[in-house]
């Protein structure tokens, strides 16, 4: 993620903004790697994983609106501070505290969910 | 060597770390049917650090049977200090021209840093901000069962329709706020 600036809020912002193809193409090529590599596991069907198992593609829980207001709300929260969880704990890992606070913030959002998740539309 | 040295300095161009991150899916599912995704730790860490007499049952489950997960969590912070630190990027980030003049139109300083100096650092405008902004990323990702990797990457490589409607709304999300709740966040606070 640091490599790809992907964890970069500049990055960020300049894909928000269309400025650039940057995110977008790491986006779009990882996709597209991660679907090609699904389709090949899928073909060799009989190849199992390191345990033995079966290979099954773990699917979402059903929804809608969870999924939407969501995507909606974590949208709103990315589009400010630049960064999803994965870059925040990248950028823990470099030593920010502004990441931290992030971090805090993200575990008592998480928090939040699970104490009004009932009260929700899904 | 020492182009080797260079290399691991630079930032990489999108069409090395798009594919890297991209194989992370078949790749984990391989290995035991991982799904590919980062924010269901911030659940795990809720539910380790939740003491039993809170009744939240969100967190009552056995967060040990996940613990891969936190080791990946582990290792993006491993990563972020090896990428980020041990093999930093000396030059200032390569944006786009029009990026530059528009973070210059909002005064905000460009370094080889990831985030702006005043929001990095241990600022009151850092703890709010990105405290205020995390909530929203905790909240909203567990509403939608996902961020960016578990539903833009894994779920669209799976073609899963839950995960482009997630995408839609993150987008969505994020171009509300980039467009007009950032660009004023520098104003008002200097």
């Amino acid at each position: 993620m640091i490599k790809s600036e992907a964890a970069s809020w500049y990055r960020i912002m300049e894909m928000f903004y269309f400025q650039s193809f940057h995110m977008f193409g790491i986006m779009v090529s990882a996709i597209i790697t991660g679907f090609v590599g699904v389709l090949l596991l899928k073909r060799f069907g009989r190849l199992l994983t390191l345990d033995g198992d079966a290979i099954v593609i773990p699917q979402k829980a059903p929804g809608r609106y969870n999924y939407i207001f969501g995507g909606l709300i974590f949208g709103l929260g990315w589009g400010v501070i630049g960064l999803c969880p994965g870059p925040i704990f990248a950028l823990v890992g470099m030593g920010s505290i502004g990441a931290l606070a992030a971090l805090a913030g993200a575990l008592h959002g998480t928090w939040l969910y699970g104490l009004v998740k009932n009260r929700l539309p899904h | 060597m020492n182009t080797a040295i260079a290399w691991l300095h630079a930032p990489w161009p999108w069409y090395v770390s798009g594919p890297l991150i991209g194989l992370m899916v078949p790749l984990m599912l391989w290995i035991g049917n991982r799904s590919f995704g980062i924010s269901n730790n911030l659940r795990h860490m809720c539910a380790m650090t939740q003491p039993k007499s809170v009744g939240v049952d969100f967190f009552h489950y056995n967060w040990r049977e996940h613990y891969w997960s936190l080791v990946f969590a582990a290792g993006a912070v491993l990563g972020g200090f090896l990428a980020g630190i041990v093999f930093a990027n000396p030059d200032p980030i390569a944006l786009s021209v029009a990026a530059l003049t528009m973070f210059s139109y909002w005064d905000v300083p460009i370094g080889s840093g990831y985030l702006p100096p005043v929001l990095f650092d241990f600022t009151w405008l850092s703890v709010i901000v990105m405290f205020a902004g995390g909530v929203l990323v905790g909240f909203g990702t567990r509403y939608a069962a996902g961020c960016t990797s578990g539903h833009a990457i894994t779920g669209l490589a799976t073609l899963q329709l839950q995960s482009l409607l997630a995408v839609v709304g993150i987008f969505a999300g994020g171009l509300l706020a980039a467009h007009f709740i950032t660009p004023h966040l520098f104003s008002l606070f200097w």
